[in-house]
């Protein structure tokens, strides 16, 4: 199958689950993330039908055109990590560092747009302690910013190690795991923006 | 230095076009003079369909073998149990 020449597996894998570790390790820790942000979501949902009546109409307080920057920002970091990742599989020793370099700086400068819509809600009196509203709009996007803050940081270090040529066609593990974590963070942001910001 | 080999990728450029495109029609639907029902589960439509997009192809799961795809959906019934578990709460 076409497809199936293009994953060319980046290390050995492990016999039984078919994939090698640090793969599976973060597949796992993305089903924990996934109860961790269900939790706050689901908290979410349930508060805001329990009462209606905290909730503004979207638009009313929180800034729907600059974050809706900000989701595109992260889409395109998305794809730009995905062509890293494809660069890697290619064995493109050009390509993979400039790509990664993007993403570092697109994912910078969402958490960057992010600590300016905070600095603007908090400067208009939308506080965490406002109230359902607030405190459960700053812990979601809060922990969810922290989340893309440490793939930043992450990413950095692999871009730095691919900036040293340490990627190579048969092994790009470090490249397609922090991928896994990069998109995750880009899919929740794909829900939270949805409920927070345009429900 | 290492031979670059072009393999056939998928269309990761049709994936980002998709996500702008639907992205642009949430935003649209948002503001429309319709049932706040309706525009409810349009836009929740919208997000699982855009979350899809970005965990088949751009996670790969569509290429990935069937434990990896189990793995990836386990937690997701869990998701479901905890909501609707805690919403139904008077009923216990």
């Amino acid at each position: 199958m076409a497809h199936a020449a293009v994953m060319h597996p980046p290390a050995e894998a492990q016999v039984g689950s078919g994939v090698y570790n640090e793969k599976l390790g973060m597949w796992v820790f993305l089903g924990s993330e996934v109860m961790f942000f269900t939790a706050l979501i689901g908290s979410y949902i349930i508060l805001r039908f329990a009462h209606p009546e905290a909730w503004q109409a979207p638009g009313e307080v929180l800034a729907i055109p600059i974050t809706a920057v900000n989701t595109f920002l992260l889409i395109c970091s998305s794809v730009t990590m995905v062509k890293a990742f494809a660069a890697a599989q290619d064995g493109n020793q050009k390509a993979l560092p400039l790509w990664l370099l993007a993403t570092v700086i697109i994912g910078a400068t969402f958490v960057g747009i992010q600590a300016y819509e905070y600095s603007e809600l908090i400067h208009h009196g939308f506080v965490p302690s406002e109230g359902l509203y607030g405190s459960t709009f700053y812990i979601m996007t809060g922990f969810h910013g922290f989340h893309v803050s440490m793939g930043v940081l992450c990413l950095i270090f692999v871009t730095w190690k691919a900036f040293r040529g340490k990627y190579t066609v048969a092994d790009h593990r470090g490249v397609e795991v922090v991928g896994l974590y990069w998109h995750f963070v880009d899919l929740v942001w794909i829900i939270l923006f949805t409920i927070v910001y345009l429900i | 230095m290492e031979q670059v080999q072009h393999r056939k990728h998928p269309n990761y450029l049709a994936v980002f076009l998709g996500l702008a495109i639907l992205t642009a029609f949430e935003l649209g639907i948002a503001f429309l003079p319709w049932s706040k029902r309706t525009i409810v589960l349009l836009l929740i439509g919208l997000a699982v369909w855009k979350a899809l997009l970005v965990g088949l192809y751009f996670m790969h799961l569509k290429f990935e073998s069937n434990r990896i795809r189990i793995l990836a959906v386990a937690p997701l019934p869990l998701a479901v149990i905890l909501v609707v578990a805690v919403m139904t709460e008077w009923i216990w």
